[in-house]
């Protein structure tokens, strides 16, 4: 077996496995930290085939702030005097593991099926593929680039805006009580 | 910054062979690896009530779609780049999702002091 394959068959299973221990994890700080080891694995993945600059930015944005926002949702949303909900019912568990077992029937057999042909023959991924990314990201996919940046900003906007701690006696539409009596008289 | 050279340079050694013989890793190999995270994002959106357990799930349905382009930006089109960069799309809208979902959850919890999305039905009337 070739070093590449050993590479991605730990990396697979760095991936796959805590994704798997999710399912059937009852603690959330639990799942916070398994899905570290998941995207983790993703990320070696991408270095593996060849896009360093995907898997560092998965490692950064991912690891280093998505998971942090998971862990400070995680922080200030238990309270000790709810009862963690015990295991979910069959209702939903029977469901759930059809969906996903069909789900995964499908992809796997459309993958293993359909030939896959590369519109190329096989090379070597180019070395300057970061550069490459920076140039493609300024030129052909300028209009992407600026739209997700605005939807990137907007989504931050609406973020703090959602999460601020109400005023006491500040209302839904921002205004106060006294403010809305006058504006109904 | 050495450390992360040498790490890039050994892992860029252990890419999949570029010639096609059979026992190696291909492309399936990587489908099929994304295919199992989904199904299991899946699984964990429909089981789990808790707001978070699901926001994790939906994290790692993005994920596998992220190595799905990656893999067929490698395996299809070698030597272009536009796999990974719809990737990097992909990991800026789910930081985006990521974010706002949370202040979600956090109101939520701020108002019905409970993270069940089974509980956070007001709109149902």
């Amino acid at each position: 077996m070739a070093f590449g394959d050993v590479v991605f068959w730990l990396f697979a299973a760095i991936a796959v496995l805590p994704a798997f221990l999710i399912l059937i994890s009852r603690s959330i700080v639990r799942m916070a930290f398994l899905l570290l080891f998941s995207l983790a694995g993703f990320a070696g993945l991408y270095l593996q085939l060849g896009a360093g600059f995907v898997g560092f930015t998965q490692v950064m944005v991912y690891i280093g702030g998505i998971l942090i926002l998971f862990l400070f949702g995680v922080m200030l949303t238990q309270r000790s005097d709810i009862p963690v909900r015990p295991k979910a019912g069959p209702a939903l568990v029977i469901p759930g593991l059809l969906a996903g077992a069909s789900a995964l029937a499908a992809l796997v057999f459309i993958a293993a099926q359909c030939p896959w042909k590369p519109a190329a023959p096989l090379t070597a991924p180019p070395a300057d593929a970061s550069r490459q990314i920076g140039l493609e990201l300024l030129s052909t996919y300028v209009l992407p680039f600026e739209a997700v940046s605005i939807l990137l900003l907007v989504a931050m906007v609406g973020a703090t805006y959602i999460a601020r701690v109400q005023a006491p006696g500040e209302t839904e539409d921002g205004m106060g009580d006294a403010g809305k009596e006058s504006a109904a008289g | 910054m050495t450390a992360l050279q040498s790490l890039v340079t050994v892992l860029a050694q252990a890419q999949p062979a570029t010639t096609a013989d059979s026992g190696s890793v291909g492309l399936t190999h990587y489908l099929v690896v994304s295919a199992i995270v989904f199904s299991l994002g899946i699984m964990i959106i429909i089981t789990r009530r808790n707001a978070i357990a699901l926001l994790m799930g939906l994290e790692l349905l993005l994920n596998s779609a992220a190595l799905n382009f990656v893999a067929f930006g490698k395996f299809m089109t070698p030597g272009k780049v536009d796999g990974q960069i719809v990737a990097l799309f992909l990991i800026v809208i789910a930081a985006a999702e990521a974010s706002l979902a949370l202040a979600l959850t956090l109101n939520i919890f701020n108002r019905l002091n409970t993270i069940d999305v089974d509980e956070a039905r007001s709109l149902k009337g």
